[in-house]
């Protein structure tokens, strides 16, 4: 079963509740989505382990479920 | 380290400067992501060892494992996991890419 974009926000909320989350359907077909996340969690971390955090938020679902998600992820201006 | 798969991904990634795990081979890559991540080395002359996952459902797996990275592809350079698809292509964009193997001490052709 495919996810909803809704799904995947709801998850990436869950995890970070201060995330900014942008979620694009790339191709109308529920499967492959971009999102773009802003979080305080992110800060320190280099890009494999700001991506990782989002992948452990998503609970295996990645590369499962959820077979393309594009991601860029980035720490708040403000902090 | 006592997986047997986890073993011999080591040795791959410690045996090869630049390892690409990727679905299909260089030549012909088998998914979207792969292939760009193929075309980002290539077109930096960067001579790398690809290993198909599609070829052994174990590496397919232990792969995910090793990395704690969901996805295919992944590329590592001198043993370390750099990114996924949208990391390289991010990084290649930027100019950091260039930099990390420059400072890994892999050579790339101009």
């Amino acid at each position: 079963m495919p996810m909803t974009a809704h799904e995947i926000e709801n998850l990436i909320k869950d995890a970070f509740p201060d995330a900014e989350v942008v979620i694009q359907d790339l191709a109308g077909d529920g499967d492959h989505y971009a999102a773009q996340i802003t979080s305080a969690a992110f800060k320190g971390k280099n890009r494999v382990q700001q991506h990782q955090l989002v992948y452990q938020a998503l609970q295996g679902r990645m590369g499962n479920e959820l077979h393309a998600l594009a991601l860029q992820t980035s720490v708040p201006d403000n902090t | 380290m006592s997986n047997p798969v986890h073993e011999q991904i080591q040795s791959t990634v410690d045996s090869n400067d630049v390892v690409l795990f990727m679905k299909g081979t260089p030549m012909f890559p088998q998914c979207g992501f792969s292939a760009a991540v193929v075309q980002v080395l290539s077109h930096m002359g960067v001579p790398f060892h690809g290993v198909n996952v599609l070829e052994d459902m174990e590496v397919r797996q232990g792969i995910k494992e090793f990395s704690s990275w969901p996805t295919i592809p992944q590329l590592y350079v001198k043993g370390e996991f750099v990114g996924g698809c949208d990391i390289i292509r991010e990084m290649y964009e930027s100019g950091e890419l260039e930099e990390v193997l420059k400072e890994k001490g892999v050579a790339a052709a101009a």
